[in-house]
């Protein structure tokens, strides 16, 4: 209604230009969730599958054209507000607090979490790159307690809530290609799980998600064969399943979970000498 | 005071909603509270007993300042019958602490639960509304702190114009810190109770509007199941005073214990757990079964004499009724119509439900008078509170049938009430409240709280 009176307009409190997504009501249930690492690969298509399912979503990433396109590409065709975009660097630790403060003012309350920021730098083979595995390890791990940490205090006073983590594969033994990566996704997979521990006695499920290859631009940087690589469809097909069954862990392709029983019990002396 | 991140749902349990909790003791925390949500970019809602059907007391990601800390009966005048409350005082305490003495709360709820703060700011209304109005009506004065700080007092006579703006303000403007309100002598602990059938919609609003005048109190229950000829049908009950004299012994029938309702059937079986029993008939052909039972049952005209709190608290007669509803809840679509186009918009909405297979499940109508708040929900007229039960399934026909409704009542001259209804979009609020009245509670807002730090999901729903 163009010709309304508009008493009550305000500036959001937050002070975001974004529209506000239309508010929840008993017929029109909206869960509200954050992204964290929603700009592509995994993250851009679970935030489509997430608000045609009736979320509410923060989609958080470092790029905001990508974010702004991505909210465009969701928000249009559902003719509503349903994402909302924030920039942030998953290795800015001290922004996090007030950001998602912001985030659940700005949705309206807090269901669930999902956090998939990562980076990955092979160092070669021969090589070593410090730089680089530390940056993993405050992307991947130090980010995802950063977000973690706060959210699951406040899932645990409110008894409710969801925290999917997308580890890897990569994080169930140590290997020869990039033990940066290997530390940084094997410290998160623990840290999920002791989450997990925490969490469950208080009504909140903690998933975690081992993807094997996926098909997208962080696959470009790996070296070497790239089996039962799935495509991010499957991959968030898989995770949204296991969500809605409020699974504790799952890897994605299914066929990963033997595969890694096998590899995560063959014994040292003959691991070490593999070239895998 | 101590912030934290809880889920709060709503009376009917279909709605959830975490925020920081904060339980404020005074005033002074109240405004530390909002000194707070400012320096945080936080808003504030306030919650009394959480018994409302929708989400005037949810602020999803906000701050919820929960009242029942403030909870103290701070003084009763007996000779006079004027009590003085904070906000968190429920009409349980309100009750026991009046009725001994010979008066009782002149408008109560269906449920005793509810805390006086939330009343007011719901502007509630009880069996009696033709007759006695809104509770508002029976407040002498009250105290409010404004998110700005400033205490105001108000009556209708001092700063009338905020009386008659925060009563039914749901809690927009200001947060009630001190109500005094004035008790209606009783001369019984009892009631004179008619009840008697009614075999349609017709009939049962002409003995809502011919029997009225002649009781102190009066409701129907509507039967939403059966259809054709006895669409609408269902039973009066209708209740007065007893005169002084006509109970011999009124001490003792205004003992508290002669009023509360027993714990326990037949001395046994306890009601706490007499929900889950209720939850195998929440459904079409369950309820059916029970309307049919119940109105052949009351196809006998009788009289009966009830205590006060039997009459008035059926909905705390089962404990915990509305979790027999499942999982999804249940909501309340409740619509006031003028009497000369009532029969024929609800007779069309009754006719929709049937159609739509969602009939409801609870059916009650009252008799009403208007008032002079400023948001009022109340007409010369009647009024349908319908119950549905949420589900996964029936949720996007019941939301299409709901605006359906909507459509009706605003084009019969309806008007909503905020406690009760959680569908309700703006451009329904605008339509029923008019641009005049949302324009004028909005220079309110904007004087009381000019930084927009009172925000509760119904004031974004309604009014965003």
């Amino acid at each position: 209604m163009s010709d309304s009176p508009k008493p009550f307009k305000k500036t959001s409190p937050a002070g975001t230009s974004q529209g506000k997504p239309a508010p929840a009501t008993p017929l029109t249930p909206r869960r509200r969730g954050i992204i964290v690492g929603a700009s592509e690969g995994i993250g851009a298509v679970l935030a489509q599958k997430l608000a045609k399912e009736g979320y509410s979503l923060a989609l958080i990433a470092r790029r905001k054209d990508k974010l702004i396109t991505l909210c465009n590409e969701i928000n249009k065709p559902l003719n509503e507000t349903r994402a909302l975009s924030y920039v942030h660097d998953a290795a800015n630790y001290a922004e996090v607090p007030g950001l998602l403060r912001r985030i659940v003012a700005d949705l309206g309350g807090l269901d669930l979490i999902v956090f998939m920021a990562g980076v990955n730098y092979p160092p070669g083979l021969n090589n070593y790159n410090f730089e680089g595995d530390r940056k993993m390890v405050e992307v991947n791990l130090i980010g995802a307690m950063a977000w973690l940490s706060p959210v699951a205090e406040m899932f645990q006073n409110a008894k409710t809530g969801q925290i999917v983590g997308i580890s890897s594969v990569a994080g169930d033994r140590g290997r020869i290609a990039n033990p940066g990566y290997n530390t940084s996704k094997a410290g998160l997979t623990t840290y999920l799980e002791a989450l997990r521990n925490r969490l469950t006695r208080h009504g909140v499920n903690v998933l975690t998600v081992k993807p094997g290859f996926v098909k997208t631009e962080m696959l470009k940087a790996a070296q070497g064969a790239t089996p039962f690589a799935v495509t991010p469809e499957k991959a968030v097909e898989d995770i949204y399943k296991a969500m809605r069954e409020r699974k504790q862990l799952i890897y994605t392709a299914s066929i990963w979970r033997w595969i890694m029983l096998v590899i995560q019990h063959m014994p040292s002396v003959i691991f070490r000498r593999m070239s895998f | 005071m101590q912030k934290t991140f809880t889920q709060f749902d709503n009376f009917g349990h279909s709605l959830k909603a975490a925020s920081y909790l904060s339980q404020p003791k005074s005033a002074e925390d109240i405004y530390s509270a909002f000194k707070l949500a400012k320096k945080m970019g936080l808003t504030v809602t306030a919650r009394g007993a959480g018994r409302s059907y929708n989400d005037a007391s949810l602020n999803g990601g906000g701050i919820v300042l929960e009242l029942s800390a403030m909870n103290q009966i701070t003084k009763w005048d007996q000779a006079k019958g004027q009590v003085r409350c904070e906000p968190g005082v429920t009409l349980e305490q309100l009750w026991k602490k009046v009725e001994p003495d010979g008066w009782w709360p002149p408008v109560v709820s269906g449920t005793m639960k509810t805390t006086l703060g939330g009343c007011l700011a719901a502007n509630i209304h009880g069996k009696n509304n033709f007759k006695m109005g809104t509770i508002g009506e029976h407040v002498i004065e009250f105290t409010a702190i404004l998110p700005t700080g400033a205490e105001m007092t108000c009556s209708p006579k001092k700063n009338a114009d905020l009386f008659y703006a925060m009563i039914g303000g749901l809690g927009m403007l200001g947060i009630f810190t001190s109500i005094t309100l004035q008790m209606k002598r009783i001369h019984s602990g009892l009631l004179a109770v008619d009840a008697w059938p009614v075999q349609n919609l017709r009939r049962q609003l002409f003995s809502l509007l011919d029997g009225a005048p002649k009781y102190d109190y009066i409701v129907g229950w509507m039967d939403g199941i059966a259809g054709g000829y006895a669409l609408g049908r269902g039973q009066i009950h209708a209740a007065r005073y007893l005169h002084e004299g006509e109970d011999k012994n009124p001490q003792e029938t205004m003992k508290i214990q002669n009023q509360i309702l027993p714990p326990r059937i037949i001395g046994v079986f306890p009601k706490g757990l007499l929900h889950y029993f209720i939850s195998p008939f929440t459904n079409n052909l369950g309820t059916w079964g029970i309307n049919t039972a119940k109105y052949i049952a009351s196809l006998r005209k009788h009289t009966f004499r009830q205590s006060h709190a039997a009459f008035h608290f059926l909905l705390d007669y089962v404990p915990n009724w509305e979790l027999s509803y499942g999982r999804g809840g249940l909501i309340q679509y409740q619509s006031f119509l003028p009497k000369e186009t009532a029969e024929s918009a609800w007779t069309e909405m009754l006719k929709l439900s049937h159609q739509n297979r969602l009939p409801f499940y609870l059916g009650v109508t009252k008799r009403h008078r208007p008032d002079q708040f400023l948001l009022t929900h109340a007409v010369d007229g009647f009024s349908l509170a319908m119950d549905f039960r949420v589900s996964e399934g029936s949720r996007a026909k019941l939301s299409v049938m709901l605006q359906e409704f909507d459509r009706i009542v605003l084009a019969n001259g309806g008007r909503f009430y905020f406690a009760k209804n959680s569908e309700t979009s703006a451009e329904t609020t605008l339509a029923f409240y008019g641009k005049e009245t949302v324009a004028k509670f909005g220079k309110l807002k904007k004087r009381c709280d000019p930084n927009g730090l009172l925000e509760s999901d119904l004031f974004r729903r309604i009014f965003g």
